[in-house]
């Protein structure tokens, strides 16, 4: 899994364009806007439509559409990249403590990790983000709460895959310490199943985050593409013929989920090259692979070639 | 046997959590019906009045709260759910609930099951002509489309079809001038109401069907008793029903059972979108106001739903799959 096989993925590339765009409109909302106070009511007309001073036009409170697209980037993205993380690391924590240590830790950890996976998750997260108040480190909390889980149940599946493997023996034969075994010979060969669920936890965080500021429970301070959804909504923004209030905030939405996602999945079919798009190139190839095989008479042929390049398959189960 | 009794007792213990988690939510954090209803009637109702109108319906919040937990418990699950604090204040929940129930059942339920089907469907012909056009285009295309935000996608659908073309209304789940019953006007006007609200949750969900449909179908594909009756000259359509499809099938029928359990729970933001009174609308509702009853009944529901069709998915797959028998 190298950073030049991400660039040479069509899907990952559009993703890491989108991603890396998202990052810079995040980091410095100056370089793209001269306006800086995006939340600002009555600053400029209301409802204008878009004009080289208003890009976007202006919402029903007269602010900058275009401003508060740019500036509403930080939040989600901060939102995003952090409850993605810590969801990551609280799942391989405790799918890798249950499936190293066996037993009764097993089955209460699993336990747990299984009604967390039932609850109905959006709702929960509602009464959560109603109840303990508006800010980013509350919504950060609940997407963790409820976001753990499904990776959690993956780690343990990989991490018990792994744990009779010769390597994992000779450590312990060795001598080394639990600690050890588990974070430099285990952890390394989770590599690509955690950054795949870290892109997962992600993408979900960004979708269930504008959700809820969607339906006005996100942190109202700074701008946000989800609140502005929520502004336009409750004002009635299409019937105000101010469609643009709405299409923006929710391609930004649109177009970084789409990142997350794309990354993902290209991750996917570079970790399972089956699920590779089929280039005519390699049709032919195979074409003639299997005539070859034929003329061998070896029934096994192509599963042979398969076993031949472990290191590609393992990534894959 | 075990089998049985290890998943019952799962079932018993994930709605014994959800069921503790929501009582205790709501009250250990700021914010009571008291304020909410006061905030409501903008003073012009005296507090004190307020709260013995609350505690009338039911609402003590001087009492020990350990009582009020067994209480609460019992009452769950005896179905005395009590009356609405809320915004409908004194109306029984359980009208509330099954006012709402088939709007919802009826909306996301159907569209839920069509999702499935034709998921499938194209799911199986694209992993089936792997390389074709179809197959090039599509799983770009997926990738994105299963990760829009759903309600805005409902929102452009209203901006197209209701605001500029005006073919269809917007929101509500019927036209009010029309008496409800069974005549073809009301009817239609719920059909007419149900399209835009269905299409956002179609356009939205049918990706994640095709594309694990076509993951599927392509490692089933290179299975070795595919390949077998390849050699023994079977007919395609037969290799793809009857061979790679119907085995390729088996782990999104889990993944099915799933979604049909999140249908009461998945729908909140198209019905806020919508204003379609449906549960979801409901529990925003509820939620809004601080409506402590509603709230934990609608709670109760969604991850009964959930626990019940998992349950039934299991035993579904066990008879189904010999492998599972098995293992179970």
């Amino acid at each position: 899994m190298k950073f030049a096989s991400l660039v040479k993925n069509r899907k990952a590339l559009v993703g890491l364009i989108l991603f890396a765009l998202t990052v810079l409109l995040a980091a410095f909302p100056g370089l793209f806007t001269s306006v800086h106070n995006p939340g600002e009511i009555g600053t400029y007309g209301p409802n204008l439509g878009p004009s080289t001073g208003h890009l976007l036009g202006t919402t029903s409170y007269g602010q900058d559409i275009y401003s508060q697209l740019v500036y509403g980037a930080r939040q989600v993205l901060e939102i995003a990249l952090l409850a993605g993380a810590f969801a990551t690391v609280l799942a391989v924590l405790i799918g890798i403590t249950a499936a190293y240590m066996g037993g009764i830790v097993d089955e209460a950890l699993s336990l747990v990790t299984n009604v967390v996976l039932i609850l109905p998750t959006f709702p929960l997260m509602i009464i959560l983000a109603k109840y303990a108040g508006q800010s980013n480190e509350v919504m950060i909390i609940v997407l963790v709460a409820t976001g753990w889980s499904y990776g959690a149940n993956q780690m343990r599946a990989q991490a018990l895959s792994l744990r009779n493997r010769d390597f994992l023996e000779a450590a312990r034969v060795r001598g080394e310490r639990r600690s050890y075994i588990i974070l430099f010979e285990m952890l390394p060969t989770m590599t690509s199943l955690i950054v795949a669920n870290f892109l997962g936890s992600a993408l979900y965080s960004v979708l269930a985050a504008s959700g809820l500021q969607f339906i006005g429970l996100g942190n109202t301070d700074q701008q946000s593409w989800g609140t502005m959804l929520y502004n336009a909504h409750s004002m009635e923004a299409l019937q105000a013929g101010n469609a643009l209030w709405i299409i923006a905030p929710g391609l930004a939405i649109a177009l970084l989920s789409a990142a997350f996602a794309l990354m993902n999945y290209a991750f996917d079919e570079i970790g399972n090259p089956a699920l590779r798009p089929v280039r005519r190139k390699d049709l032919r190839r195979s074409r003639k692979a299997e005539r070859l095989a034929a003329q061998a008479a070896d029934p096994h042929a192509e599963k042979g070639a398969r076993d031949a390049d472990p290191d590609v398959y393992a990534d894959a189960s | 046997m075990r089998y049985v009794v290890r998943r019952l007792s799962m079932f018993l213990f994930t709605l014994w959590a959800a069921m503790t988690l929501n009582f205790f939510i709501p009250r250990f954090m700021p914010g009571n019906p008291l304020q909410a209803l006061e905030a409501r009637t903008r003073g012009k109702v005296s507090p004190a009045t307020l709260e013995s109108i609350l505690s009338s319906f039911g609402y003590k919040p001087n009492s020990a709260l350990v009582p009020q937990y067994f209480t609460y418990l019992k009452d769950m699950v005896s179905g005395a759910w009590g009356q609405s604090i809320g915004l409908s204040l004194g109306e029984p929940v359980r009208d509330i609930v099954f006012q709402a129930l088939p709007w919802t059942l009826g909306l996301i339920g159907l569209t839920t099951v069509v999702a499935f089907l034709l998921g499938n469907a194209v799911g199986i012909v694209a992993g089936w002509r792997r390389g074709g056009t179809l197959d090039s285009w599509l799983p770009s295309t997926l990738v994105i489309t299963a990760n829009l935000p759903y309600y805005w996608i409902g929102m452009l659908l209203i901006l197209l079809f209701a605001s500029t073309l005006g073919w269809l209304p917007p929101d509500f789940n019927y036209d009010p001038t029309i008496l409800p019953g069974f005549s073809p006007g009301f009817v239609g006007s719920v059909l007419q109401h149900a399209v835009l609200p269905a299409f956002t949750l179609l356009i939205t969900s049918i990706g994640g069907w095709i594309l694990t449909m076509r993951n599927n179908m392509i490692t089933t594909l290179a299975e070795d008793y595919v390949r077998m009756a390849r050699a023994k000259g079977l007919a395609d359509r037969k290799i793809m029903f009857g061979y790679a499809a119907r085995n390729a099938m088996l782990p999104n029928i889990s993944g099915f059972a799933m979604s049909l359990g999140f249908v009461l729970s998945g729908s909140v933001l198209v019905e806020y979108v919508f204003n379609y009174p449906g549960l979801g609308y409901q529990l925003l509702n509820a939620v809004d106001n601080n409506d402590y009853p509603l709230m934990q009944v609608l709670f109760m529901l969604y991850t009964v739903a959930v626990l019940v069709s998992l349950l039934a998915a299991d035993f579904f797959m066990a008879w189904l799959d010999p492998r599972a028998r098995a293992k179970g």
